[in-house]
């Protein structure tokens, strides 16, 4: 009996290390990778360079390129996701009736459900004609649609993170901020908002995350030309929508352009990796003030 | 004004309930219960758990509108105005009747900022001003000596009973007329506790005060008038002395000699 107990201790022990060994598989890969593309590429024209061309005879590794596609398109989407998803989540917190709030909410987490290949081919073939029709001189594939779309589909991770983190806000602050006489809009905003910007910051902190790692969106509607700019009407390529580029096409294998792959694969990995640890950090230091 | 008008005035209760009956769902909380409470005094209301005080006394600034399934008949009158009539603006009514609740609730903000925030809600952004009217709303709530230096310190920083009287100073920085008081020393100590009796007893020569409270001593030490609550219904409401000391009613008389609650 008492072996029994042990080896079921065991197997779940070999399973919880499943996880932790893939992700220092995955980082040792990158690395590994990622230090054989640096002894070709000087890493100062990594960084500094703004042509991304691994493909072409004339090649340039600049990842600034790749770098500005990814950035651009995750900053139109939450430019898109934070108000909206903010406003969701003040809606449900203190304006929707129980039962509305009941109703929405499964609605909301639908959302986030749509396989990303059809939010892609949305943006490309409903979002970007409708743009063309207001602004005549839009290209086909431009980081704007693109990036709105991937926005809508992170209103989810902010509207119901944000949410939980408001309603996590103790009711008597909420009833100090009425007993004061403020208005549902005063409560929200000086009070609860306030109250509950942990949690908000990190929510966001998630969205960020989930666009800047977003592949399909990207891939289909913002185009795959490398470019250093923060022009949304253009073409552009992110990190992710690159290393699909690559992966489907004949790189051999251990070549420098497969080698581009990783080294792409570790920058995108340090832009996420910060991102978690800050909401990490935010989510140690600020959470426990209303004990 | 002639004198005949100014007596009537002085007469006028300033808080009037009229046959109020409050419902949550099929649930009835109160029971038809009218009372008249006089400016400048200290009411205190008591009884046992779930006997309906706390909800009578969030129906005068109308803190039950947020509960779902809340119906409420009869009225509840502020200065002879019905406070449930349509077109009452509920938040003015609120910076007219401030309350303090059980549980010490400062914002996370500066001590400046909790005490501030009523005046700037009210669009009041001349520094000046503001910075006279927290000063003297933190005298007035016998924190200033304690707080003067640390203004700017997080709220949440101060103890239990200097948070509750900071929570008093919030109230009275918007010059309310009526303060409730929802149990406002059961989360204390006794220290802090006398410090906030000692605060009531100062404050009802400028405020109407109401206070509902579990201790029924503290309701002696304090009030001018007790109501005693039982099952939703006003039982006995009178001076505070003749209730404790005389009641008339045998629930009354069981309730303040400790037989139940």
């Amino acid at each position: 009996m008492k072996l029994k107990e042990k080896l079921i201790e065991l197997l779940l022990q070999l399973f919880t290390s499943v996880t932790i060994f893939t992700t220092i598989g995955i980082i040792v890969v990158l690395l590994f990778e990622s230090i054989s593309f640096f002894s070709n590429v000087s890493i100062i024209e990594f960084f500094t360079s703004t042509k991304w061309t691994p493909l072409f005879s004339e090649k340039h590794f600049g990842i600034l390129a790749l770098a500005s596609g990814t950035i651009l398109t995750s900053l139109i989407a939450i430019g898109i996701a934070l108000p909206v998803g903010l406003t969701i989540a003040i809606y449900l917190n203190m304006y929707a009736s129980k039962s509305f709030r009941k109703l929405i909410k499964p609605f909301l987490e639908i959302l986030a459900a749509i396989p990303t290949v059809v939010y892609g081919f949305f943006a490309l073939a409903f979002v970007t004609p409708v743009l063309q029709e207001i602004y005549p001189n839009l290209e086909t594939f431009n980081s704007l649609s693109a990036g709105i779309v991937m926005g809508i589909m992170i209103i989810p991770f902010i509207s119901s993170l944000s949410e939980d983190a408001l309603y996590a806000v103790p009711k008597s602050l909420k009833e100090a901020a009425f007993g004061m006489g403020s208005t549902r809009f005063q409560t929200a905003f000086k009070v609860m908002v306030p109250a509950a910007s942990s949690g908000i910051v990190i929510s966001v902190i998630l969205a960020i995350s989930r666009a800047i790692g977003e592949t399909m969106i990207v891939a289909i509607a913002a185009g795959q030309q490398p470019q250093f700019t923060l022009n949304p009407t253009i073409p552009v390529q992110t990190i992710t929508s690159y290393i699909v580029q690559v992966s489907m096409g004949d790189a051999p294998q251990g070549s420098l352009e497969y080698q581009t792959i990783f080294a792409a694969g570790l920058t995108l990995f340090v832009f996420t990796f910060l991102l978690n640890s800050f909401s990490f950090y935010v989510k140690k230091k600020y959470q426990e003030k209303y004990e | 004004m002639t004198d005949h008008v100014k007596d009537k005035e002085l007469k006028l209760p300033k808080i009037s309930a009229e046959d109020v009956n409050v419902f949550y769902g099929d649930f009835q909380a109160i029971k038809n219960i009218s009372m008249d409470i006089n400016s400048n005094t200290v009411t205190a209301f008591i009884g046992p758990s779930g006997c309906g005080k706390s909800t009578f006394l969030r129906l005068f600034n109308r803190m039950n509108d947020y509960v779902e399934g809340f119906r409420m008949e009869g009225k509840i009158k502020i200065d002879d105005n019905n406070i449930y009539k349509k077109k009452v603006h509920v938040e003015e009514l609120r910076k007219k009747v401030g309350m303090v609740f059980q549980k010490p609730n400062p914002f996370p903000k500066s001590i400046y900022e909790n005490v501030a925030y009523g005046l700037k809600i009210q669009g009041i952004s001349n520094k000046k001003i503001i910075d006279e009217r927290v000063e003297t709303a933190l005298k007035q709530a016998d924190l200033w000596k304690e707080a003067k230096d640390n203004l700017n310190k997080s709220a949440l920083a101060l103890s239990g009973g200097q948070q509750q009287r900071l929570c008093i100073a919030r109230t009275l920085a918007v010059e309310p007329s009526i303060i409730l008081m929802d149990e406002p020393t059961s989360a204390l100590d006794p220290i802090s506790t006398t410090r906030i009796e000692e605060l009531i007893f100062e404050l009802k020569s400028n405020y109407t005060i109401v206070i509902v409270t579990h201790n029924m001593q503290q309701a002696g030490r304090i009030s001018d008038n007790t109501g005693f609550f039982y099952l939703g219904e006003l039982i006995e409401y009178k001076n505070t002395k003749d209730l404790f000391t005389n009641p008339k009613n045998t629930k009354t008389e069981n309730y303040i000699s400790g037989r139940f609650g």
